[in-house]
């Protein structure tokens, strides 16, 4: 398939790392020839150089053949007159365009239509999310959720001398009293796919897949305190602050937002007139104390310098905070920053390209592809989640006679009425779906490709 | 330097050798010449145990990859691959010295063409098949191959571009299509594709099958390795005329005839580099053809050499239909002229390139109107875009290291005591990558009279002029085998 992205920025870079690994041609615009040129020499793609937005540009870039345009320049306007202008000199080609000014997100239904979007990613939007997805179920360092929300896997952080210390997964499902499955370990920065003997040590932080229904059990015999976030502390007023508190202030949460640029916090009270907002320097402690941080629920950290954010969540961690997210955004998939107690780290390109990602990966494969696909283990391994059809093999198979290739493990399978977290009798039928992680370096296309051949 | 991933790199080039080598020992088995048949088979076991030493080492090789490595590993690999190409011609004893077997392989695969064998005649078929097809192989260059079979490379495959641009000629190589793999089978089955249709056009002409088939092999490498003692000048008019069209095509940038099948006609013809090559070609024909009038019985006939002759410099392949040594001194100094401005960029050809010569000449031209008009600011242009100065930098670079190469090597050959002209253009001849050059090593003569001494030199020009000087010349530098 063939692909053009418009655009060497953070979110151009790293979806082309990804879309040229997994074996697309990628074609790369940029009007900045030095970042370019650098690009083209890491990866095994074409390079070209010009506005993404002319005609000639997209011409010599061969929008006329192909598949896909992404249009993740940093300015909204010429992604969508990218769009706009490749959907011209080719009808049959796909389009996605980063749009991330707040402005245009209430008509974005309607730009979608009058620019030829086929999809439209606001990282932004994505990443406050994702935040929130978090805040509901404090505890999580991460959250993914499959099925329709039925089968979620989320991430765990195994403290030294804790319950889970020196356990071995074969006593697990009685410790949690749920039935639950490690799917995948990050032990000294190597990710293991376990099997039943595997014992857990602190340090170790774990993928664990549980139905929905079994998330507060396991919160709660895991002795993680839990209680509903009812006062969040946002450090830094940018565009995903301002997302996350008109969504926290929807669900009745109490927000503060500390911001050190005056004209921002103006604009954010007008906008946001239930949330306090405070005119500071978040990185001064002082300040964090007498805004009251050991007594929030959850400390956000959202201003523009990623070593600023490591500082503060840092400070909150020492303050029990007792949630802490951290935005990171370049220093993502960064074996240093897992082992540092932040909390939950989010970036929002790696979201954002996650988005792309899926949709490419359907648009490559109609039938068969995967559903929904989420990277875990900083980027290493992959739960992916795939329907049963009718050429899908091993149906009503029980799963312990499947013959897996290495490093895949099936993690759950609903039918859309029973949800079950699987163990060797289970079996899957036409219509479920399958939620399988791997730790494989190759790109899974479809659910026949995890068997043996 | 990641030593591990040379190693890795060096088992496959290694490897594809060995499989190379098999067609002409199915030949030698045919013709029945058991010498050849077990010096093949020597070589083959050899190059088997190396790969499988190598691949031991290059076990779990770290990933890193970076323009030096695409560099060293270009100049090892075909370093590598020409010592171990020698032993079939060296343990055969067709070529009693391994010396002259060496300079024979590097003339071969660095499409050369230039000889130390007297009699081309006495030699097997199977050795003179393989003679022939390391023309072949090294017009389009082995790590190309490679890169089109090879698996593609995961994450970090933007290092197969250094691999590309280090072996491939001319001053800005690109990829065709996005994908490196993609774009080494494209310039492959247009390579493969049009030395077929050689073969077919030789073979329409009577020429026997192995005569074509090594021909096409001399033609489409550029390389210039007869299989007669003289030449092609044995062959009718007609089979002269289809070398010289194969020759001329075979100058050509391989990206235009993907142009071509993109139906880019425009693009294409209006070409600067294409445009520069023509016109050499014709006005260099038209010019010889009015200085040898007489020379020879027709017109007819005197078009033909002089066209023969002027597509065999200027593509660099090493041809002779005539013996172009008694030629008129004017006519004489066009061919040696074209030696050193060679094929196209992106060809299988030799020499300092057309597109180079273009680049140089423009930013001759800048560098004069700014001695003029200091203020203005003036940029290149090549096809009407822009040529970055980091191009312009290394072109005129290029140049100085070309200079200062050819001029050390004529000092160094010089030593043996022939003539001025010998010397020039056996320098020339060889770093271009043509073959016959004037006097003592004129289209009817050959390199065996050298000493060792200046042999290995010669061998040293060929490949330096085929791997446009940075892949060998970095091979010298301390720091390129250090760790970083």
């Amino acid at each position: 398939m063939k692909i053009v992205i418009a655009g060497d920025g953070k979110v151009g870079a790293t979806l082309t790392r990804e879309l040229s690994a997994a074996g697309y041609d990628i074609t790369l615009i940029d009007a900045n020839k030095n970042v370019l040129e650098n690009t083209a020499e890491r990866y095994d793609i074409m390079a070209v150089h010009g506005n993404c937005a002319t005609m000639d540009v997209l011409e010599q870039a061969g929008v006329r053949k192909a598949d896909l345009v992404i249009a993740a320049t940093s300015a909204d306007e010429i992604n969508m007159l990218c769009c706009l202008t490749a959907h011209g000199m080719n009808k049959n080609v796909h389009t996605i365009a980063r749009i991330r000014n707040p402005e245009y997100a209430k008509q974005i239904n309607k730009m979608r239509e009058n620019f030829a979007l086929s999809l439209s990613v606001n990282p932004e939007k994505q990443a406050a999310l994702e935040i929130d997805h978090l805040l509901k179920f404090p505890g999580f360092l991460k959250r993914d959720s499959f099925a329709k929300g039925r089968i979620e896997i989320v991430k765990l952080r195994v403290d030294k001398d804790g319950k889970l210390d020196e356990m071995s997964l074969g006593e697990l499902n009685a410790v949690v009293g749920c039935n639950v499955l490690v799917c995948c370990v990050v032990r000294n920065n190597e990710v293991i796919v376990p099997d039943g003997n595997f014992v857990l040590k602190g340090g170790d932080r774990i993928f664990v897949t549980a139905s929905s229904d079994n998330i507060v059990v396991l919160l709660k015999n895991l002795n993680i305190i839990s209680h509903k976030v009812r006062r969040v502390l946002i450090c830094g007023g940018s565009r995903i602050s301002f997302y996350l508190a008109e969504r926290l202030i929807r669900n009745r949460v109490a927000v503060q937002i500390i911001e050190k640029d005056y004209n921002k916090c103006v604009q954010l009270a007008e906008k946001l007139p239930e949330a306090s907002i405070i005119y500071g320097d978040a990185s001064n402690q002082e300040l964090l104390e007498s805004e009251g941080i050991r007594d929030c629920d959850a400390l956000v950290t959202m201003t523009g310098l990623d070593e600023q954010n490591i500082i503060i969540s840092l400070y909150g961690n020492e303050c029990k905070v007792p949630q802490v997210i951290t935005k990171i955004a370049h220093l993502e998939q960064n074996a240093i920053i897992d082992n540092l107690p932040l909390g939950s780290v989010i970036s929002p390109k790696e979201l954002c390209c996650n988005v792309i990602e899926r949709y490419v990966r359907a648009m490559y494969n109609q039938t068969g592809a995967a559903i929904s696909v989420h990277s875990i283990a900083e980027g290493r391994a992959e739960a992916m989640e795939f329907r049963v059809d009718d050429h899908t093999k091993y149906k009503n198979v029980p799963l312990k006679d499947i013959p897996l290739k290495k490093n895949i493990l099936i993690v759950g399978v609903s039918d859309g009425v029973k949800t079950e977290i699987p163990n060797g009798s289970s079996t899957y039928n036409v219509g479920a779906t399958v939620v399988v992680v791997s730790g494989r370096p190759e790109v899974l296309y479809q659910l026949n490709d995890i068997f043996v051949k | 330097m990641n030593y591990r991933m040379m190693g890795r790199f060096l088992s496959l080039i290694i490897g594809i050798e060995a499989l190379f080598m098999l067609p002409a020992l199915l030949i030698s088995y045919m013709y029945g010449d058991h010498k050849a048949v077990t010096a093949f088979v020597l070589t083959i076991c050899f190059s088997l145990i190396l790969v499988g030493i190598l691949r031991f080492y290059s076990v779990d090789a770290p990933e890193a990859f970076y323009a030096k490595e695409g560099l060293a590993c270009v100049g090892i690999g075909w370093i590598a691959m020409s010592l171990i190409g020698a032993l079939p011609l060296f343990l055969s004893g067709e070529i009693p010295s391994y010396l002259d077997s060496l300079f024979e392989i590097v003339s071969g695969f660095t499409t050369t063409g230039a000889s130390i064998v007297p009699e081309v005649e006495k030699l097997s078929k199977g050795i003179l098949f393989w003679r022939s097809f390391s023309h072949w192989i090294g017009g389009m260059g082995v790590l190309v191959f490679l890169l089109a079979v090879i698996p593609n490379q995961g994450k970090r495959g933007g290092y197969t571009m250094h691999i590309l641009r280090a072996e491939s000629p001319g001053p800005d190589v690109g990829k065709l299509v996005p994908k490196m793999r993609d774009t080494a089978k494209i310039l492959y089955l247009m390579y493969i594709g049009l030395t077929v249709l050689d073969i077919v056009f030789l073979l329409l002409g009577g020429m026997p099958l192995f005569d074509s088939v090594c021909t096409a092999f001399g033609t489409a490498g550029t390389g210039g390795f007869g299989i007669k003692n003289d030449s092609i000048a044995g062959y009718s008019p007609y089979l002269q005329n289809v070398c010289t069209v194969f020759m001329l095509l075979f100058g050509v940038n391989f990206s235009c005839y993907y142009l071509l099948i993109m139906r880019q006609f425009k693009n294409v013809f209006k070409d600067e580099e294409i445009r520069m090559y023509f016109c050499l070609v014709f006005g260099s024909i038209a010019l010889i053809a009015w200085n040898v009038r007489g020379f020879y019985d027709t017109i007819g006939e005197t078009i033909r050499h002089s066209a023969f002759q002027v597509a065999t410099i200027i593509t660099t392949t090493g041809f002779a239909t005539t013996d172009f040594d008694l030629w008129p001194s004017f006519s004489k100094a066009i061919l040696l002229s074209l030696m050193v401005v060679g094929a196209c960029a992106g060809s299988t050809g030799g020499g300092l390139k057309c597109g180079r010569v273009l680049l140089l000449l423009k930013s001759l031209h800048r560098n004069i109107r700014a001695v003029l008009n200091p203020q203005k600011v003036q940029i290149v242009r090549n096809n009407g875009t822009r040529i970055s100065e980091k191009v312009l930098e290394n072109t005129n670079a290029y140049l100085a290291a070309y200079v200062v190469i050819i001029l050390l090597s004529y000092i160094a050959i010089s030593i043996d005591g022939f003539s001025v002209t010998t010397n020039i253009s056996a320098v020339l001849a060889c770093f271009n990558n043509i073959g016959p050059g004037f006097d003592a090593v004129g289209p009817t003569c050959n390199y065996a009279a050298y000493s060792a001494f200046s042999k290995l030199v010669l061998i040293a020009d060929m490949l330096a002029g085929r791997l446009e000087i940075f892949p060998i010349l970095i091979l010298a530098s301390r720091s390129t085998w250090t760790h970083r």
